[in-house]
């Protein structure tokens, strides 16, 4: 098995337990942490398929590293804009996942922004 | 069997075994530690992948500054209420695990059977890298072949700014952001803001300058030069600016504003948007990383920095 083919099967695992995760976590910062898992994942394969394009003296095709690199970034961005929601989230209401608000709750630790 | 076979195997089994760790950890904190380790394990696995310039990314944005995004939220979020932290039904949880089974097997099957010989780029890549200047193929593709995407990008960095800016509670506008302030800091840590930021800065305009003919580029050198400002920041020696700051405003758009600028020039230029004159490509490039790096590292430490917050030192949580 070539080491393309090796990490290959590792993005696809990264990208079932990311997904596990998501689905399973109550917390939403556990959320974040595993859709990074599911992201990380797929640029993995991205990279796969960029080692399996080695050619004209490149280790691989520069076309998906490019991509990989841009998504990084991307990701990036959109993981502090996520994160931003739940520490806001937080504060306002107190809760710290994303359940459906139960009565009550809420109410009491809401503080008011003054 | 080669002799790097059981490198790699070595490395997939940590690289699962730490996903494993940041999925089932207990504590959020501890999740998140797992996080950067399983980044830098990440990196590694993309160097045996032959992708050099991803793996600086990886490290240093995906690993280091993630980690240290997360690493702060989790320390400000309050305890959850053993209510939000139970876990779903076992029902549940045994149909989520066979349905991310499922998406696995799939992924796995496409990666057994992907096309032989594998499609690629590459010669496209390599026959035209000579026009621009560059001698990185990967610079080549983010700033000449695919310009477009890097300028998307770069203007999805301002809008994502924007929006974390805008989640500050009214009161708080203007403010300075404040989730990097912590409790004084220690003398090592302070001392270490000293020291570090001379070299680091150094080494962030070298994987800037360098990234034209080898791996590195702006982002990572931008994120070099973010992680320096914010390790200021941290340790108390600087203090963030305020939102409103008409200079901030300007370094966080200028390198969309002379990416979009010289992309414009092409149309008259060299009859295309985002097409470079002949034999002006490289100092063109060269401008927009330059402006870019400068941009993407004032982004990406102001959104570690988080949203605005009123001045109030007593606010803080444990």
């Amino acid at each position: 098995m070539s080491e393309a083919t090796l990490f290959g099967l590792c993005g696809a695992a990264l990208v079932g337990l990311g997904l596990y995760g998501l689905i399973c976590h109550p917390g939403a910062l556990r959320k974040i942490l595993a859709f990074n898992l599911i992201g990380s994942g797929v640029f993995l394969l991205f990279g796969v398929v960029a080692r399996r394009g080695a050619a004209s003296g490149f280790g691989g095709d520069p076309v998906p590293q490019a991509l990989v690199i841009t998504g990084l970034v991307v990701a990036f961005a959109a993981t502090a804009l996520a994160v931003a929601l739940v520490l806001r989230l937080a504060q306002t209401s107190g809760r710290t996942g994303l359940d459906p608000e139960r009565p009550g709750q809420a109410e009491e630790t809401r503080r008011t922004e003054s | 069997m080669s002799l790097t076979a059981p490198v790699d195997l070595g490395l997939a089994l940590l690289l699962l075994g730490l996903a494993v760790w940041v999925i089932a950890a207990s504590a959020t904190y501890r999740a998140a530690e797992g996080f950067i380790a399983y980044g830098l394990v990440l990196a590694l696995v993309w160097v045996r992948l032959g992708s050099v310039d991803v793996a600086l990314t990886e490290a240093a944005l995906g690993s280091g500054l993630t980690g240290l995004l997360l690493l702060r939220a989790a320390a400000r979020l309050p305890p959850a209420d053993p209510a939000e932290r139970a876990r779903p039904a076992k029902g549940v949880r045994v149909l989520a695990g066979l349905l991310c089974a499922v998406v696995t097997a799939g992924l796995a099957a496409v990666v057994l059977l992907l096309p032989e010989p594998a499609p690629t780029l590459a010669p496209a890549a390599a026959a035209s890298l000579p026009a621009t200047g560059v001698g990185n193929p990967v610079t080549g593709v983010l700033l000449a072949y695919r310009a477009v995407d890097t300028l998307g990008e770069s203007i999805v960095l301002v809008l994502a700014l924007i929006g974390l800016w805008s989640l500050a509670p009214d009161a708080a506008w203007g403010g300075r952001p404040g989730a990097l302030t912590t409790a004084p800091a220690g003398s090592a840590l302070r001392f270490l803001a000293q020291v570090l930021p001379p070299f680091g800065i150094l080494v962030g305009i070298h994987l800037l300058w360098v990234g034209a003919d080898h791996p590195g580029g702006k982002f990572q050198g931008a994120t070099v030069l973010a992680a320096m400002w914010v390790l200021v920041i941290i340790a108390g020696l600087r203090r963030p600016p305020p939102v409103t700051s008409r200079a901030t405003r300007w370094l966080v758009v200028v390198g969309s504003l002379i990416f979009v600028g010289i992309g414009a020039a092409g149309i008259w230029l060299a009859e295309a948007f985002l097409a470079y004159p002949d034999g002006l490509a490289k100092p063109l490039i060269l401008a927009i990383e330059a402006a870019l790096t400068l941009s993407v590292a004032v982004i990406l430490g102001l959104l570690l920095a988080g949203p605005p917050e009123a001045e109030r030192p007593t606010e803080r949580r444990s």
